[in-house]
């Protein structure tokens, strides 16, 4: 009822109102014109306009703290998967809180940046801003990314004061669309623990398979780089076409390809490939592997 | 009920079921429903969207028929389709993530659908809100009809599930059945939408369009030497 009064009072108060009732008449006399006149073409369009501006401000607005709630969530959840912390009823941000920290990492050199805020930084921001990113010369960009940023933003995962596991962003182009995902490794740098792409648009059931967890589980254990390497910047792990022999030697760095999609399979090789070279975390790696404390 | 329900009603939202169904009939919104139809969770998504969407643009434009300039009254019907769905996608991003991530660019498309068009055009500018209404979402239920056994197929033949559980064991997971690939990709929708068309006609031979010419079959001895 009370909001039933308040209504009444402002209708009231609008009646009272002399530019309400100016703006009465104007709507009355341009209602009444010829629907082709100029005049009331115009008056419709601008109303029109006005209406629908509101109606869609409005919407977005009021939505926005959801859906970046939204899309935070989904990311952690993401993390914590590759991190093979997520489970079904747990708080993700709690969860998150308690066992991942974030941290920046200069690509170049390898060393943690402590001066800006981790939790604030958005890699893919800044990989489309000029000022932090760095253009990837032609015969350089396997992955075909053109641009990457300056600085990653690298999950780490600790347990008991010590690192459990390193979380490393990494991004490339498929058969239609840039996958996007993060790859876990162990401390020493070198052994996989679990690959998730958590923004791709490859072919559903081909490429798309890329989320399919059995095939997630195959990375589990699978070295990046070969033994014999001298200082472990060039990676050997790739996927093969067909299904791993695992008694062969060297099937520690073979990954199952995807069946059917020979494209998206070359474009998550060439995607490790990168991302674990001397363009991406060798540096980054070779740092925490002789530096344990980190 | 009945008060509600009048017969204009009635007609509005049983005949876009079959006899005048928006993709069978008219064959209008074949696009979407190429790129959806994959999973049955994203056609229906994509269903309840553009139901909605159709249902409440057409109520707009109705009421407002009477005020609308001739000469701008496709842009008009365009900024009210174009601001709800933009409303729809918003929803959606705060409401359902996973399912609007899957979706990406479609719902922003079901603005260019020609059915939400279509129907603003041929009966929103003619008719009262109320039955404009209900004729978007009987429109939209011809056309979630038509998704939804298209998906039923795709993703139970594609992938040996229906709305993520599984109906076929798959080999690749210890079962029998050997998934169609065919069936995942946009192409294997033409087919099935193809045999839905054809099934419909030979049980309502109304729907089959007159040829626009006849062939003429050509006797041996005046055409034989073209």
């Amino acid at each position: 009822m009370l909001k039933c009064e308040q209504f009444n009072k402002i209708c009231v108060a609008l009646d009272n109102c002399e530019h309400y009732q100016k703006f009465k008449v104007y709507k009355d006399k341009i209602l009444a014109l010829g629907n082709d006149s100029l005049e009331k073409t115009i008056a419709i369009a601008v109303a029109l306009c006005l209406v629908c501006a509101v109606l869609v401000s409005f919407s977005a607005v009021a939505l926005k703290p959801l859906q970046v709630h939204n899309k935070e969530l989904d990311m952690k959840k993401n993390i914590l998967d590759v991190a093979g912390l997520l489970q079904e009823d747990s708080n993700i941000d709690a969860a998150f809180a308690e066992r991942i920290e974030a941290k920046i990492v200069d690509l170049e050199t390898g060393d943690y940046v402590e001066d800006m805020n981790a939790a604030e930084y958005d890699q893919r921001k800044a990989a489309k801003d000029p000022a932090l990113s760095v253009a990837i010369p032609k015969d350089k960009d396997i992955a075909h990314i053109r641009v990457k940023a300056k600085f990653a933003k690298v999950f780490l995962v600790k347990e008991a004061g010590a690192i459990k596991s390193i979380i490393l962003p990494v991004n490339g182009y498929g058969l239609w669309s840039t996958l996007y995902g993060f790859l876990s490794v162990d401390p020493d740098g070198q052994t996989v623990q679990s690959i998730n792409f958590y923004d791709q648009a490859e072919t559903p059931g081909l490429g798309g398979e890329v989320v399919n967890p059995n095939w997630r589980a195959l990375w589990k254990g699978k070295k990046i780089y070969s033994e014999t390497s001298a200082d472990m910047s060039e990676p050997t792990l790739s996927l093969i076409k067909g299904v791993v022999d695992n008694a062969k030697s060297g099937s520690q760095y073979q990954v199952d390809g995807l069946a059917g999609a020979t494209l998206t399979s070359t474009g998550v090789s060439n995607l490790v490939k990168y991302w674990m070279s001397k363009e991406g975390f060798a540096p980054y790696l070779a740092k925490v592997r002789t530096d344990k404390g980190v | 009920m009945s008060a509600i329900l009048n017969d204009e009603t009635k007609k509005v939202l049983t005949t876009p079921l079959v006899n005048d169904n928006p993709i069978t009939l008219q064959v209008l919104g074949i696009c979407s429903a190429l790129a959806v139809t994959s999973q049955m969770s994203t056609s229906l998504i994509m269903a309840l969207a553009l139901t909605l969407v159709t249902a409440f643009s057409s109520a707009a434009i109705s009421s407002i028929r009477n005020h609308i300039p001739g000469s701008i009254r496709i842009i008009v019907q365009m900024t009210i389709i174009a601001s709800l769905v933009i409303v729809v996608d918003q929803v959606l991003k705060a409401f359902a993530y996973e399912i609007s991530k899957q979706l990406s660019v479609f719902v922003g498309l079901i603005i260019t659908n020609c059915i939400v068009m279509g129907r603003a055009e041929a009966y929103a500018m003619k008719n009262p809100p109320l039955e404009s209404f209900m004729d978007g979402i009987g429109n939209g239920l011809g056309y979630s009809l038509i998704l939804i056994i298209v998906a039923f197929f795709r993703e139970t033949l594609g992938s040996g599930k229906l709305l993520g559980f599984e109906v076929f064991p798959l080999t690749k997971d210890g079962g029998w059945y050997d998934p169609n690939g065919l069936m995942l990709l946009p192409p294997s929708a033409f087919f099935i939408i193809g045999l839905i068309i054809w099934s419909v006609r030979q049980w309502k031979p109304t729907q089959v369009e007159k040829a626009d010419f006849k062939i003429l079959s050509i006797s041996h001895g005046e055409g034989g030497h073209h």
